[in-house]
């Protein structure tokens, strides 16, 4: 076991899987000599040379597109999109091809890539670097969507999705690169290093996609979230004194509704977070399986909090992002019968 | 087959393209060919894209060595012309230095300095009339200020504070200034570039006499928008001017990486018909003389022309950025174009026009306007230390023309949620 932040989990999980296999791809937009404008890709293109790690020509559509053709080849490409809000070019190739090879070809033709990509906000990157675009892939079948909240489940994951035999996005909650963020954003920040699942092995393990995890239990409410909400939801379970169980979703498709349903029937209460824009959100789809499953279990209706139907704003950031303020009123509305 | 009896056959190779230089290394440009100011020949602006094939593989230079501009592209600027494209160049060179050290203040969040790069925006500018419409991408600052744009207005927008007509909503720098006929910038790539486009074939189809330019990186003419804009140029012969400002770096990826190893960036625009000009981006005479026969070929429906601008990203990508990482620290200062102000300066003294004396008073006149200006815009706030600035109700508004109603209720329900919590 090693100390490491996400970042450091994140290349490790690159650097594990190219050791192991050596289809393993990884290439984007500054990711070869430079490693990455947020460090990720460091080091591999030393160890492992520019046939496997490249700097890639800034078009997103191609990334995407060549990573689909590398992957017919028999590769495992991983590529970058250097932010989620750069995303939108490489779409076609996602939703009409990536997703959907598999299946129009009957299994001839697989995409077995992880598209890794920074998202969220918290980091004053006005409306090109802040965005949470999740719910544009989750409603795209054919896709898996994996967001982690801490370093240890970061290189798992990553290393399960890389091995994944299908598309993963793989979305990174920049915001917590360095350390937890509970929301407070006038306060010190804190490093990884204190934090428990800082605690990485060195080597090889995954985290299994699908699986959520109770990251504190509970029996009052069931929080949902995912990414960088998984902290402000502890930091508001721990101020409010309310007996939050808090699930940290971690893998949105193939959602662990089983997990869910369990601690919402315990708790019968449920208030979802996230950072992305509310209508049409991948809360309205958890809302949506937690009635249909829940529905007698249920005291106080279900509880959306996220970010504002706007773009994402530059300097009102702390007014948009769904902080501790918000979660907290949430809460006490969810608890007052 | 490869494993077929008989046949041999070689393995593949992957070409990944390499920089000449990384850090540590010397540098040396001595490779780099340019053509002698004053030797290439200025087309007829009817001239057909085919009769022009050639102009893409050489560069257009005015300047010479001496300061002396020669050659059939010499624009002949009246002398008090070129000292106001002079002063508009150092005072963006000024305005910079400011933002920046106000960034390292911890007053904004981030800041994009165009050093090295002033030209390929001023001279533009300088070329165009005031009411041809620019769609900049993030380092064309300059076509504001030699458009005589508000300082303190554009320091607003840097600082998110209550004088920034944006309402805090935008990342620094990303200007709008629909006055100044500067199209609100986006953080994507390339996404202007199409836009200037349909501008100007909408100009086309009322009759207008407006025309367009856009401009964009030599890194980001890799997306697709930079080919859906040539298309749509050549097809429908857009009055639009295609400026590539090709600075050789694209954050930490050489112009290699964008295809610079095969062609030059303005032979891109062969394979459209467009006709394609390579042009001294350090050379504000050429910049000029370029756009102005650009411009003067759009106004007379003969289409669009794509211009590269040969020059250097002198200082990082952005205040995030560190090119010390990845390129030698030695290629700022060995750039054989040299420094466009410099460049200029020399010309106007060549002509009897300047002399070091009145460079410095100048340089101290711009200095001195550029802090007048930034004691003006910080009376309205910086960032420093949380400032908001604007009311939360603004998140809201100008998502749409009128705010649906569940827009309203989530506006109601922060100021609720904030009340309720006592902050």
């Amino acid at each position: 076991m090693t100390r490491m932040n996400m970042i450091q989990a994140i290349n490790s999980a690159m650097d594990v899987c190219m050791e192991r296999d050596d289809g393993v791809t990884v290439f984007g937009e500054d990711v070869g000599y430079f490693g990455g404008v947020f460090r990720a890709t460091a080091g591999l293109q030393k160890k492992y040379g520019t046939h496997r790690v490249f700097d890639a020509p800034i078009n997103e559509c191609g990334i995407i597109g060549v990573s689909v053709g590398m992957a017919a080849y028999g590769l495992r490409p991983v590529p970058e999109i250097q932010f989620a809000d750069y995303i939108y070019p490489g779409l076609d190739q996602l939703v009409s091809e990536a997703a959907r090879l598999r299946y129009r070809s009957n299994g001839e033709f697989t995409c077995p890539i992880t598209v890794r990509s920074p998202f969220g906000g918290g980091i004053f990157g006005g409306q090109t670097h802040s965005q949470s675009p999740e719910g544009i892939f989750t409603h795209v079948s054919g896709l898996k969507t994996v967001i982690p909240s801490n370093p240890y489940d970061a290189k798992g994951l990553l290393i399960a999705a890389i091995e994944d035999p299908d598309p993963v996005l793989f979305f990174e909650p920049k915001r917590i690169y360095n350390g937890p963020f509970d929301g407070h954003y006038d306060r010190p920040v804190q490093p990884w290093s204190k934090h428990e699942s800082s605690e990485v092995p060195e080597g090889y393990y995954n985290v299994p996609l699908g699986k959520a995890a109770v990251v504190r239990a509970g029996e009052a409410v069931t929080i949902l979230c995912y990414g960088t909400m998984v902290h402000v939801a502890l930091g508001v379970a721990q101020e409010s004194g309310v007996d939050a169980e808090v699930i940290d979703l971690r893998t949105l498709v193939p959602l662990d509704i089983e997990t869910i349903a369990a601690s919402v029937e315990k708790t019968g209460r449920c208030v979802i977070v996230h950072e992305a824009t509310r209508t049409g959100g991948f809360g309205a789809e958890l809302s949506a399986q937690v009635q249909e499953r829940c529905f007698h279990h249920l005291e106080a209706p279900i509880e959306r909090v996220t970010g504002w139907d706007t773009p994402y704003p530059h300097s009102l950031e702390w007014a948009y992002f769904p902080g501790p303020v918000r979660l907290g009123q949430a809460l006490k509305r969810v608890m007052k019968d | 087959m490869a494993d077929e009896p008989g046949r041999n056959l070689r393995s593949l190779s992957l070409h990944v393209p390499e920089p000449k230089y990384r850090p540590g290394d010397h540098v040396s440009f001595e490779d780099m060919d340019f053509p002698a100011a004053g030797s290439v020949a200025k087309p007829d602006t009817a001239a057909l894209p085919n009769d022009l094939r050639d102009y893409p593989y050489t560069m257009v230079r005015v300047l010479d060595a001496d300061g002396q501009a020669v050659g059939p592209w010499n624009p002949k600027l009246d002398p008090d012309r070129l000292r106001a494209m002079l002063r508009a160049m150092l005072l963006t060179r000024a305005f910079d230095e400011r933002m920046f050290r106000a960034q390292r203040q911890g007053k904004t969040s981030f800041y994009m300095k165009c050093t090295g790069e002033e030209a390929t925006s001023i001279a533009a500018a300088f070329a165009l009339d005031r009411d041809d419409m620019c769609f900049p991408s993030y380092r064309q600052q300059g076509l504001l200020i030699a458009r005589d744009w508000s300082l303190v207005d554009m320091m607003c927008q840097i600082y998110s504070n209550a004088g920034d007509r944006l309402k805090g909503r935008q990342l620094p720098i990303m200007y709008s200034a629909k006055e100044a006929g500067f199209f609100s910038i986006s953080g994507n790539l390339a996404t202007q570039y199409p836009q200037a486009v349909g501008w100007a074939m909408a100009s086309a189809a009322k009759g207008d006499t407006r025309i367009a330019a856009s401009w964009v990186g030599e890194g980001s003419t890799a997306e697709g928008d930079f080919h859906a804009a040539c298309t749509f140029a050549s097809v429908y012969r857009a009055p639009v001017i295609l400026n590539i400002v090709n600075n050789q770096w694209a954050i930490s990826s050489f112009s290699g990486f964008a295809g610079a190893e095969s062609t030059t960036f303005a032979a891109r625009g062969l394979g459209y018909g467009i006709a394609s000009l390579r042009v001294d981006g350090n050379d504000a005479l050429a910049v000029y003389a370029a756009t102005e026969w650009a411009a003067e070929r759009a106004r007379s429906n003969n289409g669009p022309t794509l211009i590269e601008h040969f020059t250097y990203r002198v200082e990082a990508h952005s205040t995030s950025d560190d090119p010390s990482a990845y390129r030698s620290a030695e290629e700022p200062l060995h750039f054989p174009l040299g420094d466009p102000i410099e460049r200029l300066k020399q010309h106007l003294v060549a002509l009897g026009e300047w002399d070091e004396a009145s460079h410095d008073a100048l340089k101290a006149e711009v200095t001195g306007q550029v802090r007048e200006a930034q004691r003006e815009a910080e009376k309205l706030g910086t960032m420093s230390g949380h400032n908001f600035n604007h009311g939360f109700e603004t998140i809201f508004e100008d998502v749409f023309a009128e705010m649906p109603p569940h827009l309203k209720e989530q506006s109601e329900q922060m100021a609720e949620e904030r009340r309720a919590a006592g902050v």
